[in-house]
């Protein structure tokens, strides 16, 4: 990889690898081959891994990094040759088991509170905003905010824009759009993208094993469907 | 074996020392906004650090112990009475079955925690039993607590009925944890410079570190909101999200400072300048609205030290418990 890095503490039991500050699919890609590459290596001591655009951070232990590793230094010290092999000896996914999620989105005014503000600003007609919307697959960059709240991208340009002044409250299954991302509320929650539509799909549930729909790494394609359809979604029951 | 919720304080949950390795689903790790509280409350009555807890804001909460047990209360001081006797805060205590434990008056700090000797028998989610109030899910069902809630305890090893004697309601064991040196100095926290440190002018730079903060009423779990001088930065910053972690200095758009607590996210895209040190997080948080904080400087190796030092002494600290509470069962 050509591409620089920083390493840098984050206090005195977090620390981050940065490989830039910008969206970018072969970065993010390298990013997600550091964390395998961290997870295989089981060092002592790190308690989470976490994965964003262009970075990577880890949360340690330092009592425990410092028993268990024999390190003379700084716990820090240690921790920067661990995100420094990470860089140099981690290999890019072949791409071969990322997998296709298809979701349903209701793209109508009663769930997509932003939509005719966004066709306005836009100049863009409420098919065409579906067309642009639906029409592309998405990959998962990262997941934070929220439980399950993931970070789409990137979405066509014609489509860009801010995020609100002040975050309002946005219903689970909300599907907003903000700056080159996209992504669906998995819960109720205040929020400040523009809400263009809402999926019927329970994007988190505590109660099952695998509480997430998507994972970092999975690709998402978005299809429509119409009101009736939406209210008619089978709902799951735990 | 129980207690019972009587009334709900402001903010009752049940705590642990968090849920890590779960950040890839969005599950940020939360857990006892002042750990070291946490863990000593733990330490004194002989559980192992990592029991489950219950943290209490002010106002706190009224208790019924449905049984003799051993309890402590470490943290903040909201002058704990049970049946109207004062209770010592950093102590082991056996306490009597149909008794009532209170918090009447706030005297300092922010967050008090309740330990019972066993721990609390609730079911742990992703490995904790830390209450994510966002997920609604691990302590009592996701929520904070309510009348009526009743929690159970873990197995009771030790008949605690016949310490006490036949009038009394209660009795302190006779040996307490000294925690000045932890919360000395409780409004000087120190900070190691964050990523974006440099990104601030000169003027800021130096307001930042000569000048106080003022705790913001708006300030909870998830973070302390601070008052102060404004800060700007040499150029306008343009950054995708990146990690964070307790402690973390973000200025926000408007000039302001937060300080992010226990309920953090653990992404966010706002400057991080500067990051509160391990060993000061159980100062920050015992920091309540209005309170002033100043913020010093110190390097990485000073932080680990610190760290270690603190958390050397909680381990000399467990295994001396351990010894006293076993001589006066045997």
């Amino acid at each position: 990889m050509s591409q620089p890095y920083k390493i840098f503490p984050i206090g005195d039991a977090a620390a981050s690898i940065e490989l830039g500050s910008y969206i970018n699919e072969e970065v993010n890609a390298k990013v997600l081959a550091m964390r395998a590459w961290l997870s295989n290596h089981a060092i002592d001591g790190i308690k989470d891994i976490i994965v964003a655009y262009s970075s990577l951070t880890v949360y340690y232990d330092p009592i425990i990094m410092k028993k268990k590793n024999a390190i003379s230094e700084t716990v820090f010290g240690f921790i920067h040759q661990c995100l420094e092999m990470a860089f140099h000896e981690s290999v890019l996914n072949e791409e071969t088991e990322s997998k296709t999620i298809q979701i349903p989105v209701c793209y109508s005014n009663g769930f997509g509170m932003d939509i005719d503000f966004v066709c306005a600003q836009k100049n863009i007609s409420k098919q065409e905003l579906v067309h642009l919307h639906s029409s592309r697959i998405y990959k998962v960059y990262m997941i934070g905010f929220l439980p399950g709240f993931s970070y789409l991208g990137t979405i066509d340009e014609r489509l860009v824009m801010p995020r609100k002044q002040k975050p309002v409250m946005v219903e689970a299954g909300s599907v907003g759009i903000a700056a080159s991302q996209t992504g669906i509320y998995p819960l109720n929650s205040p929020g400040g993208w523009q809400i263009i539509g809402r999926t019927p799909l329970q994007m988190f549930n505590p109660n099952l094993e695998q509480p997430v729909v998507l994972n970092v790494g999975d690709h998402v394609k978005f299809y429509e469907i119409s009101k009736e359809e939406f209210e008619n979604y089978p709902v799951l029951v735990n | 074996m129980s207690l019972s919720i009587i009334k709900p304080g402001l903010l009752d949950t049940v705590q642990d020392l968090g849920r890590y390795g779960y950040s890839h689903w969005g599950i940020n790790p939360g857990g006892a906004m002042d750990v070291y509280a946490a863990k000593v409350a733990n330490m004194l009555v002989g559980n192992c650090p990592t029991e489950a807890v219950i943290e209490m804001h002010f106002p706190g909460p009224q208790i019924l112990f449905n049984q003799n047990t051993l309890i402590a209360i470490a943290g903040a001081d909201f002058s704990p009475c049970l049946n109207e006797e004062p209770l010592p805060l950093w102590t082991p205590i056996v306490v009597r079955r149909n008794t009532v434990l209170q918090f009447p008056q706030l005297k300092k700090g922010a967050v008090a925690y309740l330990a019972i000797h066993g721990g609390i028998a609730v079911d742990k989610w992703l490995g904790s039993y830390s209450t994510n109030l966002k997920a609604g899910a691990g302590g009592v069902s996701g929520r904070q607590l309510k009348k009526g809630d009743d929690l159970c305890f873990k197995d009771n090893r030790i008949y605690f009925a016949g310490m006490l004697r036949e009038q009394d309601n209660l009795m302190p064991l006779q040996w307490r944890v000294n925690v000045r040196k932890t919360y000395k100095h409780p409004h000087e926290i120190f900070i190691i410079k964050g990523n974006e440190w440099e990104y601030l002018t000169g003027t800021s730079q130096y307001d930042f570190l000569q000048n106080d903060f003022i705790v913001h009423p708006s300030s909870d779990r998830m973070g302390y909101q601070l008052r102060g001088n404004m800060m700007q930065t040499s150029h306008p910053i343009e950054m995708v999200s990146c990690g964070v972690s307790y402690g973390t200095l973000q200025l926000l758009p408007d000039g302001h400072l937060i300080a992010l607590m226990a309920d953090h996210q653990t992404t966010g895209g706002y400057p991080r300048i500067g990051n509160v040190i391990a060993a000061h997080l159980p100062k920050l948080a015992q920091l309540r609205p209005s309170d002033n904080v100043q913020f010093k400087l110190v390097d990485l190796d000073v932080a680990e030290r610190m760290f270690l030092s603190q958390q050397n002494d909680l381990h000399i600290l467990e295994r001396a418990c351990r010894e006293h509470l076993n001589a006066l069962v045997c």
